[in-house]
């Protein structure tokens, strides 16, 4: 018995990625979208995009609604192609909208650091409580990916906790029903200061796909700032460990 | 008699549909005459006249005979009905359901409770004014609440332990934080365009809800789509479903401190939905199902890779899974906790492998099979009599047992597909045409959860005016509020993991 799992062990081998931020993953991931510079988008595409990301003038697509679901990508002569670059992590609300002739680099270089407290404070140590509001469970299972063997976000000393009150920040998922809305501010208040913000996924950025729901109730969200927005329709594990290396100076 | 037989995914007229009383609705399923019916669901429509009108429509399956079966019953809003929860529990969520959504009293319900508190909801409470939840009284009686927040990284909903002791005498479970409005987001905008969201209704479910859809889309526009496409689609739903159990048995692992389950299981999934991710750009599948067929076609390079992996995932899972199995402080846990036995996951409707577990034998796959599945025929692999034995005691173990069986069998029909997707050179995508106008259409797939159901009724332009989805944890939540009846406290992770039902796809 103890050497069929000898056996497995074995077969089992090294499988941590042996350097998340600098790690690529498969072509086929679809993640920054390229517009061609001087391209322009026609009502039809635009009317493609289930969740409103695309603008005509400017040519734009919004990051932080998008769900990189691609159907813009596979019009014919489309402008935009979906590239594999998975660092797609932000500081600032309008910094997630590409507009046409956008490069990664440039796009990459928007994403600012924590200030100087906060860096000092959490860059070797980062505890953060998940709150799913109404999250569709990939988001939360790839939040629970980044902990595996394989991202082990745990080697930069960031986890998930338990408790609010041993968490340093809340990372926030799902479009925020009115049904948990309650249950989110409680746990915002629960958190000590000073504390970060992070919302995960097209849905807790913008609402996504759910954004002109009536049973949505985003109040949660207006008023405050959060510190970090990570794009995705689940967002990649290796987009959300370098969105909080990135925020902490600890990125590329 | 009073219903329309018909075959998974098709569409009828709606007018077509034959009225009876709702009290037949209880004969079908108990009668001596139809004892062969199983409720599959029952949904309210809204009439388009007269103001207020409520068509309640009834689908049942005949599995043995692979067929669905239709009727409906003509109701009202605010009207009340006799309930038929009280002989036949297999109702008992769906009539909550209709009168939270239409206001409709039944008459004998033994727990007229709110079920998702809808944005708009019939009846008054919110979810804020707390549920209405059962109370146990005693002197060393006490109860145990959980949520809406969990510990782990998990979706939110509560558990109201009532435990006498460390003894569990009923779990309630309480739902409604998830509610998005799901099925009211289906109604706008073309049916075909919403693939993106069916694969939200429950995204770990994304390739099972995004086929149900696309096949209801194609049942309502009588489309075929070509035989290339439907051999991806089934790759992609056993990917899922593999990725899932592995993911599924670590966590299993985790819950009893087996740690080396734990490491090795999660990261075999990771290179199974890696595999997704090479097939389609997402680890869930997501972009690869759409009304018509696939969004990407398998090549050469791709059908090396997808093989390869799952050869050695395959041979892995099951040595790993073979040392688990026969480790005797595993078994100490796994054994005879949770127990659903067959007589209760039959009164109560268990579906997908939870049922399985329980001795049910349902599964869409076989017996209403769509797709690839009714031309390449899903094959189980029989278990010798002690094991199947064990396989079917509705305990974590059976649950467990089962996940790592449905791995090996799913594994290895992708291996029997991949090479025959060289037979099959007609295309990945057909167009779909528009929803015909005035029909009801059902779809129904095996997701890895079990059967998972969208329904539609289109209105004069066949655009959709009623879309209804669901998932296979509506029946299966209350399984698991069974399970840990008499169980530990502490055993109650261990249950909730084997079943992993839904909170989205539930409150949607």
């Amino acid at each position: 018995m103890v050497f069929r799992l000898l056996r497995a062990r074995w077969r089992h081998g090294w499988q941590a990625v042996p350097d998340p931020v600098t790690a690529q993953v498969d072509p086929m991931f679809r993640g920054f979208p390229e517009i061609a510079k001087e391209g322009t988008l026609t009502a039809d595409t635009v009317s493609l995009c289930p969740a409103g990301a695309l603008s005509v003038n400017p040519v734009a697509i919004d990051l932080g609604r998008c769900h990189l679901c691609g159907a813009c990508s596979r019009v014919a002569n489309s402008p935009i192609r979906l590239t594999s670059r998975h660092h797609l992590g932000q500081t600032k609300r309008d910094a997630l909208i590409v507009t046409a002739g956008t490069t990664f680099e440039e796009y990459h270089a928007r994403a600012e650091k924590g200030r100087d407290e906060i860096r000092r404070l959490f860059g070797r140590s980062l505890k953060l409580r998940s709150v799913s509001a109404a999250g569709c469970n990939a988001c939360e299972m790839e939040l629970n990916a980044t902990t595996n063997a394989n991202f082990d976000m745990l080697r930069y000393g960031i986890d998930i906790v338990a408790s609010p009150r041993h968490a340093d920040g809340v990372i926030v998922t799902g479009p925020v029903s009115a049904n948990m809305a309650d249950a989110l501010e409680d746990t915002w208040n629960a958190t000590p200061s000073p504390k970060l913000l992070i919302l995960m996924g097209a849905c807790a950025i913008s609402g996504g796909l759910f954004a002109s729901s009536p049973a949505l109730d985003r109040r949660f969200l207006s008023g405050r700032a959060p510190d970090i927005y990570i794009p995705g329709c689940p967002s990649h594990p290796l987009t959300v460990v370098n969105a909080i290396l990135n925020y902490l100076g600890r990125g590329l | 008699m009073n219903r329309v037989l018909l075959k998974n995914r098709a569409a009828i007229p709606f007018d077509d549909l034959p009225i009876t009383s709702y009290e037949m609705l209880g004969d079908i399923v108990a009668g001596p005459l139809f004892g062969t019916m199983r409720l599959v669901s029952l949904f309210g429509v809204p009439e388009v006249r007269p103001a207020g009108a409520v068509r309640l429509v009834a689908l049942f399956a005949a599995d043995a005979a692979g067929t669905l079966a239709v009727t409906s019953v003509r109701s009202e809003r605010g009207a009340t009905i006799p309930s038929l929860t009280p002989n036949l529990p297999v109702f008992h969520l769906f009539e909550r359901q209709l009168w939270e959504e239409f206001g409709i009293a039944f008459d004998g319900h033994p727990w007229l409770k709110p079920v998702r508190y809808p944005h708009d909801a019939q009846t008054p409470r919110r979810i804020e004014e707390g549920y209405p939840y059962f109370a146990m009284e005693g002197e060393e009686t006490h109860e145990v609440a959980v949520g809406p927040v969990h510990a782990g990284v998990i979706e939110p909903g509560h558990f109201r332990f009532l435990c006498d002791g460390e003894r569990v005498n009923h779990l309630e479970i309480q739902l409604g934080y998830q509610h998005r409005g799901v099925e009211k987001l289906f109604r706008t905008g073309p049916l075909a365009a919403k693939s993106t969201l069916a694969e939200s209704v429950s995204g770990d479910a994304a390739v099972a809800h995004a086929t149900v859809h696309a096949g209801l889309c194609e049942a309502l526009g009588d489309t075929t789509i070509p035989r290339r496409a439907s051999m991806i689609r089934a790759i992609g739903l056993e990917l899922e479903r593999a990725g899932i159990h592995l993911g599924d048995l670590s966590a299993l692992c985790n819950d009893i401190g087996y740690l080396p389950g734990t490491q090795m299981f999660a990261v075999m999934r990771t290179e199974i939905i890696n595999t997704s991710l090479a097939l389609c750009g997402s680890r869930f599948g997501r972009g690869l199902i759409v009304p018509g067929g696939v969004n990407y076609d398998i090549d050469e390079k791709k059908k090396e890779r997808i093989a390869s992996t799952v050869r050695r995932i395959r041979d892995n899972a099951g040595l790993l899974a073979a040392s688990i199995f026969d480790n005797q402080s595993v078994l100490a846990r796994f054994e005879k906790t949770g127990t659903v036995d067959t007589a209760t996951a039959r009164e109560i409707g268990l579906v997908g492998p939870a049922g399985r577990a329980s001795g049910l034998s349902c599964d869409i796959r076989l017996t209403h099979p769509t797709d690839a599945y009714a031309t390449v025929p899903f094959i189980k692999t029989l278990l010798q009599n002690g094991e199947g034995k064990a396989a079917m005691g509705g305990d974590v173990y059976a649950r467990a047992f089962i996940r790592h069986q449905e791995i090996q069998d799913s594994l290895r029909y992708i291996l029997e597909l991949v090479p025959l997707l060289e037979t099959a050179r007609d295309g990945v995508i057909a167009p779909v045409a528009a929803p015909r106008p005035g029909m009801i259409a059902f779809s129904l797939t095996e997701g890895w959860r079990g059967e998972t159901l969208h329904a539609a009724v289109t209105g004069g332009e066949g655009e959709a005016r009623r879309y209804y989805v669901k998932d296979a944890s509506f029946h299966n939540w209350f399984g698991l509020a069974l399970a840990v009846r008499d169980n530990g406290v502490s055993d109650f992770p261990l249950c909730n993991k084997s079943f992993n039902l839904s909170y989205c796809g539930f409150d949607l």
